[in-house]
């Protein structure tokens, strides 16, 4: 095999990919071959390595010399001067604020230090498309155990005494799952992993299948072995192409190497999984809607009970998992579950992978121990919120969950405290939203979007999200009337309450938690008619302070509609009759002196 | 049903849309399997683009299942359609990290430039724009793609140059 | 069996009982709106939450278990409820005092209930156009609730397929695929989703105006055939008991209405009888095409001419008996009593919907005009007796005109399943034994089981055959015969559960047990009936002395048989495909 002096990374995970990574790569491969030294460096394509807002990037190693945003044009430069000299380009590095010193290597940045990665162990580190790759990092090490000297009763028992919970969204303990439908009567079972991902601002899933994919496919195997199933299902929506081709690839290479199909490692246990593509409908990452979906029908939720456990895909005992919870079951074997059970919090085991994105500086992905706290997500690992602006509140479980502001900063993020203060662990999306940031109108963007997901099966979802978006929009537009804070806490409360199922159940939580931490906020729109933070375009003006404005006349370039007028030299007005409010003039203003109010 | 009244001139038509062939060979591919439908329909909207009435007869017959189920699937499901589109499909994305960075903005510039509202096809039959929920791309929030070309961080300032880049193709292509 | 507490009760049940049948044991009704027993189990509608644990839970799909405990009237579980209906009712037009279903809508009755006197929330409302397109069924989505009951019913029970679900959220809507109107899909008639639906969502069309247009003109000459299941049924629309037989009021309140001639259907189901008997001996000596099939249900025929149009020629060539009346009361009946048979119109009483589609079809004008011209259902004769005026319950008994009004119990007993198999084996085994036959009742045919199997011994040949009601089972024997692998000479399908007496124009509720107990009357009717064979019905004898000549003979022929038209199962069939599933067929 041969020698490599150097390896370098580069991440080919869903975002680098949409920010052109493989220009970039196809420049580095070209670079190499005219110095001549394509036979000393290795270039391996990763899945997404978290910092998805910096890519296209690369990580150079034996040292772990990371680059970013990087242009194909900068190819030659990190050759030459990199490969070939040894001296790092500076001017690629990552700086953590405009002023700062560069961070060279990924060990001192503060995104990597201060994570813990179980689930994205490989995830940014191996090609996912080299089987080798994964069996090198002890990969159908843990299958290989299981099968040679675990008995299923074995297996789920070291899966209960991790305290392994499911990732997905209510963090269900996963060994009791794995009990349940192992002790389900029947012979024909299944085991099932929700790709569906459908919460809006997360990507943790996608990049666990992108960058990982036989993890996930090791686990399932595993957990076949546990319930007595020899068929799965993946079920990915259809939006991540990316992630059903490699692991399409993944699937292929396992059943060559016989550690999928008919009798995986010589033993008689048998297996194999089938890919299945969603088509669209958010309501499919629901459990009972995403076997209703597999089966080829419209994704409509069924009651509970049965569970899936005792009747799933087909009317048979089917187990059910989220991606992030399959992507810890090879650690847990291999290391035990005495070592899983010691990270986290007492009743939230292990580590959380959340993918951080909004008014934040550094998006991504990243994996802490369950309990970090959601100040040091958001601002040693997440950098803070961009253009020195105020943290105003952190949406944690997607359109499900609530938000948290200022005041839990300091709680630790685990399942418990976050349902404690009326949000949720979710699957993981934390969206992080700045002073300039409507509650109100998030509020409506939510139910807007649990409205138009909702199945339409059961009347207080369908109708009454409906409602309930109506009265925002209201208020957002400046019609809101008085009692419509009390019609929609009404409505929150029954619809949560008698729903079918979660979907609804949950749809009003945003409502629920913006109004508790913001009701001034609601208030403003509906008896002042104010929106404070000064988005609702129906209920603000733009204003031109006379003291800050310099008389540049800059604005009156940019103003389509001519609604701008001044003497040179002198403070500028704005004729809110003929202004539109497009911002326009506020973006361009070098002195900060537009205003909206 | 003109054609039915011209005679079964469909006939040779049909035999010579190679299209029809391939949807048959995927439906025998599943025919009898459980829960093929949604495989099959996905496989079918490939090749045709959409999904247009005969297609859902062919699909319903060939797989024994009830027209009413087949049309009840496609309309449940968002990226199931009946109605032929663009050549290229716009996808804007109002997933949360969009919207909070200001997706909506980016549409409705969209909407201003194509002059048709979500889910419209541009009268050049060119673009169709639809709102997608996130492609998984929040690090470059707001997103969108066209075709299989993504496009992040976006600012309304940037569509017409976008949008223009597949109009020169297409006059070039058409030249 | 397992106990469990229900607001304080404890109630002992067997464990495959939802919390809704065990607080039904327990003397509780919950209130309801998508649950409908033996049809549909959705769990949509969330009108029958109750507390579980703290939490609410769907009392209708949720089952019990030992120990449970159940409180199902909580302020949160009215709160709930009450929430939940206005919510459907901000998006229902509430033209209650113009709906068909006034006074018999549940949604209506539930809002009563729960006491709802406003409507909190108010919003957009979903319009869709209302689907006139059917002779027998309106459908106006714009009152739907989607309960889903209509689906459950036309695909689990009958098997068509029709009605489902399309888009999604506040956009569903349930309705034939693409919205198509109801006349141009496989829809047979058949009604049943009218009779579940718990609101003015799908009806029947009406056509009492056409019926007061025509008895106030003094021109005409009106006559009514009653169907045999009407007579069991009619009663429930003034609040008598299902089953109960009520011909005599029924007679007197249609004279009273204005008909100039009252008969009786029952007298051309023994024609049909004499007609199909021998039809069935000439298949069996002349090696003619068996099984045979009975062709008396028009959402039967439609079923088949859709489904199965390969397998048409097993059909019997007989008309319904509604035709059969009709084609004589333009013929025999104005020839006998001088009349001009342009003057004279016919109604038919049915407890169906798909007879209104039957009259209007082209086959049906073998006497030169249309033979029947206006069907009524069960539930339009009622509304219009009420209109009327007319005091149903406290009528004096009146008896049929002749010579159409007279009949036997064998002509009776076709408003229940299995009652045509009965009534023709009775004629047939005397026809072909000479023998009279010494127990009349063949119970192996009668009763709801889907399928049932007998087989008679007509001295020395044994005649074997089978009896289906709802499509759904109609379906399963089809395809047995397509496989070859049904060994039957004759078989009785009714597109409705139960056959007649469950009809699609039959009194709403109609369910399980209802159906029982309209059996139960027609039976007894049948045994109080002096005559009770086809064959010795006195007038069938002279009107084949006087007109037809004999049975299967030439006028039988042009007035008594009919044909049948393959149809497509979808309109939009791809059209080469239409052509070889036609060419296939023909
Ligand atoms: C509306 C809705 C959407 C959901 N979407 C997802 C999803 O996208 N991915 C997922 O893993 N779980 C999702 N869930 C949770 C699943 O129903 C289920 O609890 C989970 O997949 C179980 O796996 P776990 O035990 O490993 O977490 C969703 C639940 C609801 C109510
Ligand atoms: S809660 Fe919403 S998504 Fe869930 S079943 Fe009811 S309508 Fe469908
Ligand atoms: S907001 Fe737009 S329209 Fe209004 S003054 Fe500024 S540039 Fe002009
Ligand atoms: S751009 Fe700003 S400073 Fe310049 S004229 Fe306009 S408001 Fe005044
Ligand atoms: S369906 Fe019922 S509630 Fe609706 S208008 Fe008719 S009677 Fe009234
Ligand atoms: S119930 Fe009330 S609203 Fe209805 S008709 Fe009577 S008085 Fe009028
Ligand atoms: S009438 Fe019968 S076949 Fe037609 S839609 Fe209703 S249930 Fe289905
Ligand atoms: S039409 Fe009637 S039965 Fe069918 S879903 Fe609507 S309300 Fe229910
Ligand atoms: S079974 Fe009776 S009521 Fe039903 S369609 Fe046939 S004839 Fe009509
Ligand atoms: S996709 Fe490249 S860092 Fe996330
Ligand atoms: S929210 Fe737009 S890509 Fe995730
Ligand atoms: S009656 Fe139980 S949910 Fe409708």
């Amino acid at each position: 095999m041969a020698v490599y002096r150097l390896h370098v990374l580069v991440c080919a995970g869903a975002g680098c990919v949409s920010s052109n990574c493989k220009a970039v790569e196809a420049a580095l491969q070209d670079e190499l071959e005219k110095a001549g030294i394509a036979e000393e460096v290795k270039v391996v394509e990763t899945g997404c390595i978290g910092t998805c807002d910096l890519g296209p990037l690369i990580v150079v190693y034996p040292e772990g010399v990371f680059y970013q945003r990087l242009t194909p044009d900068d190819a030659r430069e990190i050759v030459n001067e990199h490969f070939v000299k040894g001296r790092i380009v500076r001017r690629l590095l990552y700086r953590p604020a405009e002023d700062a010193e560069p961070v060279a290597l990924t060990a001192d940045m503060d995104f990597f230090r201060r994570q813990y990665r179980i689930a994205l162990r490989n995830t940014g580190v191996i090609d996912p498309e080299v089987i080798e790759e994964y069996i090198a990092r002890d990969g159908y090490a843990a299958l290989g155990k299981v099968l040679s000297t675990m008995s299923p009763e074995q297996v789920i028992d070291e899966i209960k005494r991790s305290g392994l919970r499911g990732r997905g969204g209510a963090g269900f303990p996963t060994g009791l799952k794995w009990e349940f439908a192992y002790k389900a009567p029947g012979d024909e079972k299944y085991v099932v992993c929700n790709a569906d991902e459908g919460d809006p601002g997360a990507f943790m899933d996608r990049s666990i299948l992108e960058g990982d994919p036989h993890s996930v496919i090791e686990a399932m195997s595993i957990a076949g072995y546990a319930i007595g199933a020899k068929q799965g299902f993946v079920y990915v929506r259809a939006e991540y192409p990316l992630a059903v081709e490699r692991l399409t690839k993944a699937l292929n290479q396992a059943r060559e190497y016989g550690l999928l199909g008919e009798n995986i490692f010589g033993t008689d246990f048998s297996f194999d999984i089938e890919i299945r593509v969603g088509a669209g409908a958010f309501v499919c990452g629901e459990e009972t809607a995403l076997l209703t979906s597999i089966e080829g029908k419209r994704g409509e939720p069924r009651p509970r009970p049965p569970f899936p456990a005792v009747k799933g895909v087909f009317g048979k005992p089917t187990l059910l998992n989220n991606v992030e919870t399959y992507a810890n079951i090879c650690p847990i074997i291999l290391n035990g579950a005495e070592w899983f059970a010691e990270i986290g919090t007492e009743k939230s085991r292990g580590t959380k992978v959340f993918a951080i994105a909004g008014d934040i500086n550094n998006t991504g992905l990243v994996e802490v121990p369950m309990g970090t706290t959601l100040r040091e997500v958001i601002f040693d690992i997440g950098g803070g919120i961009p253009k020195g602006k105020k943290f105003k509140a952190a949406q944690t479980g997607g359109p499900s969950g609530g938000c948290l502001t200022e005041e839990h900063l300091d709680i630790s993020m685990d399942y418990e405290s976050l349902t404690q203060v009326g949000s949720m662990m979710g699957s993981g999306g934390l969206i992080v939203m700045d002073e300039n940031t409507c509650m109100v109108d998030i509020a409506r963007f939510y139910l807007d979007y649990t409205k138009d997901e909702s199945c339409g099966k059961c009347t207080p979802c369908r109708v009454g999200t409906t409602r309930m978006l109506e009265i925002l929009t209201r208020l957002t537009e400046g019609k809101g009337e008085e009692g419509d804070i009390e019609k929609l806490e009404t409505l929150a409360r029954n619809i949560k309450a008698s729903s079918l199922c979660g979907l609804g159940q949950s749809a009003p939580n945003p409502v629920l938690s913006t109004l508790q931490h913001f009701r001034e906020e609601y208030e403003a729109h509906v008896r002042d008619k104010r929106c404070p933070a000064g988005q609702c375009l129906a209920l603000i003006q733009f204003f031109i302070e006379p003291e800050l404005c310099r008389g540049c006349g800059l604005c009156i370039k940019v103003c389509p509609e001519n609604a701008i007028s001044g003497n040179r030299r002198e403070p500028h007005e704005i004729d809110v009759e003929l202004c539109v409010k497009c911002g326009a003039c506020q973006e361009r203003c070098p002195f900060d002196a537009i205003i909206r109010r | 049903m003109e054609a039915a009244n011209k005679g079964c001139c469909c006939q040779s038509m049909k035999a010579q849309d190679e299209r029809y062939q391939k949807l048959a060979d995927i439906i025998a591919r599943y025919a009898g399997q459980p829960g093929a439908l949604i495989p099959v329909l996905h496989q079918a909207q490939e090749v045709f683009g959409y999904l247009p009435n005969d297609v859902q007869v062919l699909i319903a017959e060939g797989l024994d299942v009830p027209l009413s189920e087949v049309d009840g699937v496609i309309t449940f499901y968002s990226l199931f359609t009946s109605q032929p589109r663009g050549k290229y499909t716009i996808g804007v994305c109002m997933g949360t990290a969009c919207y909070v960075k200001g997706a909506a903005a980016v549409l409705e510039e969209l909407k201003q430039q194509l002059g048709i509202d979500v889910n419209g096809t541009s009268a050049d039959g060119l673009f169709t724009l639809e709102v997608t929920r996130c492609v998984g791309a929040c690090g470059l929030a707001p997103v969108m793609n066209i075709g299989d070309d993504v496009y992040g961080r976006l600012k309304p300032e940037d569509i017409r140059e976008i949008l223009d880049k597949y109009i020169q193709a297409e006059r070039q292509a058409d030249a | 069996m397992v106990t469990l507490t229900i607001d304080g009760q404890v109630v002992t049940v067997p464990a495959d009982y939802t919390v809704l049948e065990a607080a039904e044991a327990a003397g509780i009704r919950i209130p309801r709106l998508c649950y409908l027993k033996d049809v549909s189990q959705t769990g949509s509608c969330r009108v029958c939450v109750v507390e579980i644990g703290g939490r609410l839970q769907a009392a209708c799909v949720f089952p019990v278990s030992e120990g449970l405990e159940v409180k199902t009237n909580t302020p949160m579980v009215r709160e709930s409820r009450r929430t939940t209906v206005e919510l459907l009712l901000s998006n229902h037009p509430q033209d209650c005092l113009t709906c068909l279903r006034n006074q018999t809508c549940e949604l209506q009755k539930l809002a009563q209930e729960l006491n709802i006197r406003q409507v909190s929330f108010e919003g957009e409302r979903t319009h869709f156009p209302i689907d006139l397109s059917s002779p027998s069924i309106i459908r106006d989505p714009n009152k739907c609730i989607l309960c889903r009951r209509c689906i459950s019913v036309c695909s689990e029970i009958q098997g068509v397929d029709i009605l489902a679900a399309r888009e999604r959220g506040f956009d569903t809507v349930v309705s034939p695929a693409w919205q198509e109107e109801l006349a141009n899909t496989a829809c047979t008639n058949c009604g049943q989703c009218v009779l579940v639906c718990p609101v003015g969502a799908l009806t029947e069309q009406d056509d009492t105006e056409k019926v007061w247009a025509a008895l106030a003109d003094p021109d005409t000459h009106v006559v009514v055939q009653t169907a045999p299941a009407v007579r069991v049924t009619l009663g429930e629309e003034f609040g008598l008991e299902p089953g109960t037989v009520v011909t005599g009021k029924m007679i007197t309140a249609l004279r009273r209405l204005g008909f100039d001639a009252v008969f009786d259907t029952d007298f051309s189901a023994d024609l049909t009888i004499m007609e199909e008997a021998n039809e069935l001996l000439q298949r069996l000596n002349d090696g003619g095409k068996l099984p045979m099939i009975t062709s008396c249900s028009p959402g039967w025929i439609k079923f088949i001419e859709h489904q199965f149009p390969s397998l048409l020629d097993h059909l019997s060539t007989c008309k319904s008996p509604q035709q059969m009346f009709g084609a004589l009361a333009k013929t025999y009946y104005p020839r006998k009593v001088g009349l001009d048979p342009a003057k004279i119109v016919t109604v038919s009483i049915m407890p169906c919907t798909a007879k209104k589609f039957e009259a209007e079809r082209p086959e049906m004008r073998s006497s030169g005009y249309q033979d029947v011209d206006i069907v009524l259902t069960v539930r339009e004769l009622a509304r219009m007796i009420k209109e009327a005026g007319i005091d149903f319950v406290n009528l004096p008994d009146g008896e049929y005109d002749a010579p159409m009004g007279i009949s036997t119990g064998a002509g009776l007993i076709f408003g229940a399943t299995g009652g045509v198999m009965e009534a023709a084996l009775r004629t047939a085994y005397e026809v072909v034994t000479g023998k009279t036959l010494a127990k009349l009742d063949f119970t192996d045919v009668r009763g709801l089981e889907g399928i049932k199997e007998a087989s008679v011994d007509l001295d020395g040949t044994v005649l074997k055959v089978a009896v289906a009601h709802g499509l759904g089972n109609a379906r399963k024997v089809m395809e047995l015969i397509q496989q070859g692998k049904a060994e039957y000479h004759f078989i009785e399908i009714m597109a409705c559960p139960g056959g007649c007496i469950g009809g699609g124009g039959q009194p709403i509720p109609t369910s399980t047990e209802i159906r029982q107990k309209r059996i139960e009357g027609i039976y007894a009717a049948d045994r109080d009936m002096p005559l009770r064979k086809s064959h010795e019905n006195p007038a069938i004898k002279v009107l084949y002395e006087e007109f037809l000549g004999e049975p299967l003979g030439e006028m039988s022929h042009k007035l008594l048989h009919t044909s049948y038209t393959p149809r497509l199962k979808y309109r939009t069939a791809a059209p080469c495909k239409d052509q070889e599933q036609l060419a296939g067929n023909a």
